[in-house]
């Protein structure tokens, strides 16, 4: 019991971290067309706020709540300076978005290299997460648990905004007829800006959950770029539900393979896996069919 | 008279790279230099195939580590079991396990000729598998250039993964010969720059030929309106196919060829920052241009290899910088200003008038 209890509920933890990082790129690269490689190095900023407001504050306990809306802002900021500086040139170019933006990412990683030690810094579990839960006789972390509520309030802020706010229609009138929208007075411009505030803020979040469980250095963004892309490629572009679903189930899967293989083939399965799965739905889990040829 | 000369042009531009390559640099070159160079120009054979599939082709593929790891990992291996010997098993092995048999798969490996053939079936097998599914199935665009990305990714954590059978991030070194001759001799390594330098001009004459067939024709078509290629009865899927294949052969003949310069094999030299780094000079010289990619990766591997040496964390930042302005300002890369002035100094040497008056009264 122990075996099937354990990776499901790790890789569940690991399927909402997933969860939080793909959700930006789904409204950057899902709903803008834009690809930010840059994203990785956005989670990675968000740990590293973690890590500073948690120098700043005497408290653990308090800062690592106080880190996540200021992480928020933090690369929310990132976001805007990059789409102001680099992304707005090239709307109509999504392959050059995505090399300029590796550029980004790399400017990023040797900053982040050379201001922070590294070898890393270690972000110190606050007591009231370091505790574990007895789940079936699996002693289950916390702070596990914690991520997966977070991905869910995240997740339900940015579908109720979506949906009940006059932005969120703005954003989904932009996605959906960009021109049309515009002739209806909504200010394009100004919702590709907060959209991706919003994206590259999403990715501070998931970045103070992951320096909880993982090292923050500065290959951190690295690591989890690759996956995320392949989170939001196999859920489909255009609707949340899907990248929930396939963040939940290359989470879970990598904990399954990395507990009867080892942590680096379990990923190199997942990626085949997940080749293989494009294969058979190109577009997705989910897709928005329109009769364009694209 | 003019057309005849303009289509001989990138011939006589190729016969200057190889008296440059081929003549010039051994004569001038110091030993460690020569080395470094012909380094430079396994990048090179990456990058032309690079502008094959990308400039040509509109496929961005950020994975061209896979195939170079495909052929240098051919290559070490074949090197790794000549040094020790008939019947020998490499010291890293030794050293994991002193028991271990030598793994089946290194085998055929101590056989130079399968060594030669894998190095450029290897890449023909998977990129065509590869390049089937993804390509028959309209996988294109974003989706394409993260997927081969992924499988960089993928292929470079597996080789980590497998120290007993790769060497993992130690990578495979310690080489002492290449096909009978010994590489502590400079007039062996002058040899193998000589070898390098052929296949690089080898490579510029194979997609110089493409470019100027239908099928290059094609590439560009597919490139600009896949849709009317497909109306028009041929199926775009092959076509893409065919320079993903080449390309791929491409990178594995540079990495089976890295492996002799530089004298370590190891995943750093494929993953997918690697892998970027490919595109780098490609992005700079010009995609598209046919002596673009080859330039762009000389010059990008001679600022790495200079600039990293004295200021690591500099260079990162000129590449970063050089990927963000040459996206943003130049996407065409130099070559974009090469053929703007070319074609101007065309203008006035058949005395018409360009269409700008400024450059011709200037």
């Amino acid at each position: 019991m122990d075996s099937l209890i354990a990776p499901l509920l790790n890789g569940t933890a690991d399927g909402a971290l997933l969860l939080i990082a793909a959700l930006g790129l789904a409204l950057t690269f899902g709903q803008m067309g834009v690809i930010n490689m840059a994203h990785g190095e956005f989670l990675l900023a968000g740990a590293l706020t973690g890590y500073v407001t948690q120098q700043m504050v005497a408290s653990t306990n308090l800062s690592i709540l106080l880190a996540l809306p200021i992480a928020f802002v933090v690369a929310g900021a990132l976001g805007v300076v990059l789409e102001a500086t680099v992304i707005r040139w090239m709307y109509d170019r999504p392959l050059d978005t995505l090399l300029a933006t590796v550029g980004v990412a790399m400017i990023l990683r040797q900053l982040v290299l050379d201001t922070f030690p590294s070898q890393g810094v270690g972000v110190v579990t606050p007591d009231w997460l370091d505790h574990q839960l007895d789940v079936f006789g699996y002693e289950w972390p916390l702070r596990q648990l914690f991520t997966i509520l977070l991905a869910g309030a995240c997740l339900g802020a940015l579908a109720a905004v979506l949906k009940f706010t006059s932005f969120g229609r703005q954003i989904r009138a932009t996605v959906q007829n960009r021109a049309l929208a515009e002739t209806l007075g909504v200010s394009t411009r100004m919702v590709d800006r907060v959209t991706f505030f919003v994206g590259s803020g999403l990715a501070g979040v998931a970045g103070v959950a992951i320096s909880l469980i993982a090292a923050t250095d500065s290959t951190l963004g690295t690591k989890y770029i690759v996956s995320a892309f392949l989170v939001v490629v196999a859920g489909g572009l255009g609707q949340l539900k899907g990248t929930i679903i396939a963040a939940w189930v290359v989470g879970v899967s990598t904990a399954f393979f990395t507990d009867w293989t080892t942590g680096s083939i379990a990923q190199v399965i997942v990626f085949v896996l997940v080749v293989i799965f494009l294969q058979v739905r190109p577009q997705g889990l989910f897709t928005v069919r329109t009769r364009g040829l694209a | 008279m003019i057309t005849r000369l303009k289509s001989s042009l990138p011939l006589l531009g190729i016969a200057a790279l190889a008296l440059a390559l081929l003549v010039v640099a051994p004569a001038v070159l110091s030993d460690l230099r020569l080395n470094n160079l012909a380094k430079y120009c396994c990048w090179a054979m990456v990058a032309v195939g690079i502008g094959l599939t990308w400039g040509r082709g509109g496929m961005l593929v950020m994975g061209q580590g896979v195939f170079f790891a495909l052929g240098a990992y051919a290559m070490g291996m074949h090197m790794q079991l000549e040094s020790v010997g008939d019947g020998g098993i490499p010291t890293f092995m030794i050293l994991y396990d002193p028991l271990a048999p030598l793994p089946a798969f290194w085998e055929p490996f101590r056989s130079g000729v399968f060594t030669i053939a894998m190095i450029v079936v290897a890449p023909v097998v998977v990129a065509s598998i590869l390049g089937f599914a993804i390509f028959k199935r309209r996988v294109k665009g974003a989706y394409f250039a993260i997927l081969t990305q992924a499988l960089a990714v993928a292929l470079a954590t597996l080789i980590s993964g497998t120290i007993k059978y790769t060497g993992g991030d130690t990578g495979l070194s310690g080489f002492t010969s290449f096909f009978g001759y010994t590489l502590d001799d400079p007039l062996n390594r002058r040899l193998i720059f000589t070898i390098t330098a052929t296949l690089l001009i080898g490579c510029l004459v194979v997609v110089w030929q493409l470019y100027r067939s239908r099928f290059g024709e094609l590439l560009v078509a597919t490139r600009d309106a896949e849709e009317r290629v497909r109306f028009l009865g041929y199926d775009p899927a092959n076509v893409k196919l065919v320079a993903f294949v080449v390309a791929a052969v491409m990178a594995s003949i540079g990495g089976a060829m890295f492996v002799p310069i530089a004298g370590i094999m190891a995943p750093k030299s494929m993953d997918a920052a690697a892998s970027i780094f490919f595109i780098a000079g490609v992005a700079l010289g010009g995609r598209a241009a046919l002596f673009g990619p080859v330039l762009g990766a000389l010059a990008v591997g001679y600022g790495q290899s200079t600039l990293s040496e004295q200021w690591p964390g500099t260079w990162i930042y000129v590449l970063g910088l050089l990927f963000v302005v040459v996206t943003i300002a130049l996407p065409g890369g130099i070559a974009s200003l090469a053929t703007r002035g070319a074609g101007v100094m065309a203008g006035l040497l058949v005395g018409r008038r360009p269409s700008h008056r400024k450059a011709a009264s200037a």
